[in-house]
């Protein structure tokens, strides 16, 4: 299994390492974060130091160490299959932008 | 040229569970909207998913009866992209290490049987539903359903024709309902479909570029989505264009699938594992335990209706297509015993499922019995009624008026087996026809139908039909 760091590598979809302008837009567009042209450059330098870490990291010899999906090294608990939750729709939507008839209204999205 | 088709299956069932897979909130369809989605399903900052073991189980459970390996340690992953129906921005589902891997389904096509490759199955929630209808110009979300668990099979691109297809995704609707992981009930999205389908020239080995149809929510759309799809296809490569990987929806209403996601908009999921789950590891134990209480699958249930009951194949199909009907088939052959299995298959697959499919009910709750039903197959084996009479009896077993026995009785329905009654009658006829019984001895062999239709007339048709034959054809003969 490809190690947890290994996967911020394939979010940023880059082999070499290096990015470009146009990688951060790109992912900036991925993640709906909207980032001005004057922030472009300071957030490529932000993002090629953690590249950097990520590629002193990957100079480190781990032959023979399983890869961890998780921090910790524990397992997942699971809970018994039972309902323990009561309808609490009215108070979630209290802080609701917009309901009506029971649902959440949002801008219109069409496939 | 000639083209093969290739079709790969993506379904989704729904798990039986009764709580989400990520929380406590209940998972019962038709709910009004929002009033089972808790703070967990519909994201409010701060919550954590916390595995459903039931889920989990059941993922197991198919596992097993597909004859896949079960991953000791699997891992879930957070699938990102935007919807309004998808609260948290991601899914949580399984990407690298599924619970579920290998294994594989036998299916039958005609007389042809042919085993379709299982590539995985893993865990995954279910997003919200987005309803378009006008909300002043807004969209409207639901989200009830919103981490329901869902266990997404996939299968290797191992089918050849939308028949095929069909015949994977009922065998698989059967088997889970088998198993008792998922309801299967396809008209509240319990069991749904994706196809993955190319077409390459006959004889070649590499896949041509896959078209994904989704929303196929019923056996019928999906061969006609596959069809359309196909001819689509072809029609594309002849007139010397080249297929783009896309996904499209079939439309019903129109009979034809349509582009749904541009190209240009190419999905990147950016899969990563998720913080918020660690790694799900399963226990010998657990999985011993399961095994236990993993019921006769179909197939071997088909295997021993042949061997016990004599029965043909097609018939064996037919009865253990359902967990009930073989179960309520059952139930009737312990009554009958095994020489009756093919006249209590006959009943159970023409006149019970016709009028249960006649009155829209399931045979869980048939207004005939086994024991009723057995009780009337007991009296055509023995001779107190024919087979013609015996429709009336079901009729009346139907309508609720008693047991076989107490409706012959009350309706003297007994069938006359008397030689000497059955001779009388027949002796009126003849006297009563002298013309008939002239023309008949010089040759008109059709007559003899007018003689025992009258004989039956006369009789209400109670008499034994063979004897009737035998003895009219003696009588006739002079």
């Amino acid at each position: 299994m490809i190690p947890y760091w290994a996967y911020l590598v394939n979010v940023i979809q880059v082999k070499s390492m290096s990015l470009t302008e146009a990688d951060v837009k790109r992912i900036a567009h991925l993640a709906r974060i909207e980032i001005e042209d004057k922030e472009v450059a300071p957030v490529l330098g932000q993002l090629s130091n953690i590249l950097g870490l990520v590629e002193q990291m990957q100079a480190i010899n781990t032959d023979g160490i399983a890869p961890m999906a998780h921090a910790q090294d524990v397992s997942l608990r699971l809970r018994e299959d039972r309902v323990t939750e009561s309808d609490q729709h009215e108070l979630f939507q209290s802080v609701a932008p917009q309901v009506e008839a029971g649902l959440y209204l949002v801008p219109k999205v069409m496939e | 040229m000639e083209w093969e088709v290739v079709i790969g299956l993506e379904v989704h069932a729904q798990l039986s569970t009764q709580s989400k897979i990520f929380s406590g909130a209940p998972t019962a369809y038709g709910a009004a909207p929002n009033t089972q989605a808790c703070a967990v399903d519909i994201a409010l900052p701060g919550v954590l998913p916390v595995m459903n073991k039931g889920a989990t189980e059941r993922a197991i459970k198919f596992g097993l009866a597909v004859g896949a390996k079960i991953n000791r340690t699997s891992v879930f992953a957070r699938k990102n992209y935007f919807y309004p129906d998808l609260p948290k921005g991601y899914q949580i589902s399984q990407y690298e290490l599924p619970i579920v891997e290998g294994g594989t389904l036998t299916i039958q096509v005609g007389d042809q049987e042919k085993t379709i490759r299982i590539t995985r199955a893993h865990l995954e929630e279910d997003a919200g539903k987005s309803l378009h209808e006008d909300f002043h110009g807004m969209t409207g979300i639901d989200l009830n359903r919103a981490s329901t668990p869902l266990l997404e099979i996939v299968s290797e691109p191992d089918m050849r024709g939308s028949a095929e297809a069909v015949a994977y995704a009922k065998t698989l609707h059967s088997l889970v309902q088998y198993l008792e992981i998922c309801d299967g009930n396809m008209q509240e999205g319990s069991f749904r479909c994706d196809a993955n389908v190319s077409v390459r020239p006959m004889g070649t080995d590499k896949l041509g570029t896959r078209c994904e149809i989704k929303n196929l929510n019923s056996f019928r759309f999906l061969e006609r989505a596959v069809e359309y799809e196909v001819a689509r296809q072809i029609e594309i490569i002849e007139a010397g264009g080249k297929i783009a990987q896309e996904t499209r929806l079939y439309d019903s209403d129109k009979d034809e699938t349509r582009s749904m996601r541009s190209k240009e908009e190419a999905f990147d999921y950016r899969y990563f594992p998720d913080p918020d789950l660690l790694p799900m590891k399963i226990s010998e134990a657990m999985i011993e335990e399961i095994q236990r209480t993993l019921p006769e699958l179909p197939q071997a249930k088909h295997a021993r209706f042949m061997r016990e009951f004599g029965l043909s194949s097609y018939d064996a199909s037919v009865l253990t297509a359902s967990r009930d009907m073989a179960a309520y088939f059952e139930l009737v052959v312990s009554q009958t015993g095994a020489a009756q299995a093919k006249a209590a298959a006959n009943w159970v697959m023409g006149d019970l499922a016709g009028a249960l499919k006649r009155d829209g009910l399931e045979i869980t709750h048939s207004p005939v019995s086994p024991g009723q039903l057995a009780g009337l197959v007991r009296r055509i084996a023995d001779n107190t009624i024919s087979g013609k009479i015996a429709k009336e009896v079901f009729e009346a077993l139907w309508a609720g008026e008693g047991d076989a026995d107490a409706i012959i009785e009350a309706k003297g329905l007994k069938q006359i087996t008397d030689t000497g009654a059955i001779e009388k009658i027949i002796d009126g006829i003849i006297a009563a026809n002298p013309d008939q019984l002239a023309q008949y001895r010089s040759g008109k062999d059709k007559l003899f139908s007018f003689f025992i239709g009258q004989a039956m007339k006369a009789t209400q048709g109670k008499a034994n039909p063979q004897q009737l034959n035998d003895l009219l054809k003696k009588k006739l003969a002079g």
